[in-house]
């Protein structure tokens, strides 16, 4: 199962970074590809902006989806692991929130900083997310322990506050002199990678919070079983629990740094995952993050190529695309569904 | 050396639940935890796994005091089947039951052989070869019940403790949960400390009863000297006659009515 679901994303990744206002040929990508990383020498049958376009301008942002797909589907699986709800995502400890004020903020302040390539929106929603969360935690624990309904509902207060503080932030645009067009499709999310360096840092930040993970699957199995059943069965909870938050914080603040606010791929993929190879975190963490690499990679070109030149932020289309799906899916499945 | 020791332990929550229990279970002894509702079992079951810290006295098995254990080490030693907990859509029994081996499993290689093993052994142990490939959450209460005891018995304990085994279980599957269990202890050395409703049960298959009413230890020792009329009468609050079991000998419990069911007023029409 991960080798098909390795298949259809590398699909993906093709068929996008070859579809464009520039058609470029697939197996001529595979050439370059090949040419630039294994040191082949094949001949070139396309044009040096053939080259220059999908190496500066397609592969950066079809990586940038891929990755951004894989940190929202993992963060998903860990949250809705931790959390034993159906409905947590990568947003439900209060990081959408967090995040949108932070970027807002990155907007209104008009800063004119780079960090490590990346600008003022996505460096303060990244540090947004974490603040969030990390309030969220603070707020749900006591006497060193962090109950589960306590942190949902902390994460929704927290999450709600920050959104209508962004609420009130657009309301005021006349006087702050917002770009409102610009504030808004980025809250809908967009993957922006303007440069190969903010990607490689995006991915080594979310590979080792993904190899974390997956090192968590027996805890993160034993905890399905409840946090009580969990200790009994030598999971020191709060620990991990505490692991997983974090782990968790730094895949959506990455992924909210390189697409902003991406809805529903954190939330379906674990779900369609689960469905395709068991619950089981060992195996369900590789194949969510495959999963939402691939959906996003496709909504993504979707979301570039329905209405050219215009993009429709792809949150739209992850919304309008995946909603159906999982609702059909939910409908499919005819066994009660828990997690 | 005592399998399972309690010495003086005072446990609770804000308030303290258990007052200044002493406690002690030996190897291939089943115990039954008994008294009404709110007594503190479940409590005391909860200090015995570890998963609870007394707030006075200590909690020893095999001479080791549970705090100086990691969870890990004590889980490799104390198996609890819980009462009532969540159960995981799409697990399969045999997966299920390998959770049971969380606490050996290695971090980066995941199961090994032997883990493999005890998993096998669980399952037949238990009984449940037939169902090892079946999806959990399809399970009738009885089975479902059996396949959580096999997953406490992959985790290969010394201490086992049953919270309430019995509850929702019909006749025959009570029967078969208790002397499966008895069995274990004969077989393997294991020691289980069990929260029992059914005083009947109890007296069949228990070495010692331990009653507990109002969170302090009222008394302990063979079932005959635990399940005395006045004792009962006096931890529940309800009337009871004790006979002779026709064929086992063992106390026989049965209830009187305390005659307070009344009519329901008919409603005026």
């Amino acid at each position: 199962m991960l080798g098909v679901l390795a298949v259809v994303l590398a699909g993906s990744l093709l068929f996008a970074a070859a579809f464009g206002a520039v058609a470029l040929r697939p197996d001529d990508l595979l050439r370059m590809t090949a040419n630039h990383l294994l040191g082949a020498h094949f001949a070139a049958t396309w044009r040096p902006q053939d080259e220059a376009i999908f190496f500066a301008i397609r592969l950066p942002r079809v990586a940038g989806a891929a990755v951004v797909g894989a940190a929202l589907a993992s963060a998903g699986v860990l949250f809705q692991g931790l959390l034993r709800n159906p409905l947590a995502d990568p947003y439900a400890l209060g990081v959408s929130g967090g995040a949108a004020l932070g970027g807002a903020l990155g907007f209104l302040l008009s800063l004119s900083f780079t960090f490590l390539g990346f600008s003022p929106v996505p460096v303060l929603a990244f540090v947004g997310a974490l603040l969030a969360m990390s309030l969220v935690y603070a707020l749900a624990r006591s006497g060193g322990r962090a109950p589960i309904v306590t942190l949902l509902l902390a994460g929704f207060a927290v999450s709600a506050i920050m959104g209508y503080a962004v609420s009130f932030l657009l309301i005021l645009n006349d006087r702050l002199q917002l770009n409102l067009p610009r504030v808004y499709g980025w809250l809908l999310g967009g993957i922006s990678v303007t440069q190969w360096s903010q990607l490689v840092l995006a991915m080594v930040m979310i590979a080792a919070a993904m190899a974390g993970g997956w090192l968590l699957r027996h805890s993160l199995d034993a905890l399905s079983l409840g946090e009580e059943s969990a200790q009994q069965l030598g999971v020191a909870v709060e620990s991990d629990k505490r692991i997983v938050i974090l782990l968790g914080s730094i895949l959506t603040g990455a992924a909210v740094a390189l697409g902003g606010l991406i809805g529903f791929v954190g939330l379906f993929a674990p779900h369609v995952t689960r469905v395709l190879v068991g619950p089981r975190h060992g195996l369900l963490l590789p194949a969510a993050a495959l999963l939402g690499a691939a959906f996003l990679v496709l909504a993504d070109l979707l979301a570039r190529s329905i209405l050219p030149p215009t993009e429709i932020p792809v949150g739209i289309l992850t919304a309008f695309v995946g909603g159906p799906f999982f609702l059909w899916l939910l409908r499919r499945e005819r066994r009660d569904y828990r997690l | 050396m005592s399998r399972l020791d309690l010495r003086a332990v005072s446990a609770g929550y804000v308030q303290p639940v258990l007052h200044d229990i002493s406690l002690a279970a030996e190897a291939g002894e089943v115990v039954a935890l008994i008294g009404p509702n709110g007594a503190g079992k479940s409590t005391l079951l909860r200090v015995a796994a570890g998963v609870l810290r007394p707030l006075s006295g200590q909690a020893w098995i095999d001479g080791v005091d549970l705090a100086a254990l990691s969870p890990k080490q004590r889980a490799q030693r104390i198996a609890v089947v819980p009462q009532d907990a969540p159960l995981p859509t799409g697990l399969f029994v045999r997966e299920m039951v390998g959770l049971g081996r969380t606490p050996y499993v290695r971090t980066l290689f995941g199961a090994s052989a032997k883990d493999r093993a005890a998993v096998e052994w669980a399952i037949s142990v238990a009984g449940i070869e037939p169902l090892a490939d079946r999806f959990v959450d399809e399970l009738s209460g009885g089975e479902r019940q059996r396949v959580i005891l096999a997953r406490a018995l992959a985790q290969q304990p010394q201490l086992l403790l049953l919270d309430e085994p019995t509850a929702n279980l019909d006749l025959h599957h009570q029967v078969a949960m208790l002397e499966l269990v008895r069995g274990l202890t004969r077989e393997q050395d294991l020691t289980v400390l069990a929260a029992v409703h059914d005083l009947q049960l109890a007296a069949l298959y228990c070495d010692r009863a331990a009653l507990l009413h109002e969170g302090r230890l009222v008394s302990c020792g063979a079932p005959e000297a635990v399940l005395t009329a006045p004792l009962l009468e006096r931890t529940f609050g309800q009337r009871v006659v004790l006979s002779a079991h026709p064929t086992h000998g063992v106390p026989l419990v049965a209830l009187v009515p305390n005659g307070n069911a009344r009519r329901v007023p008919s409603r005026e029409t």
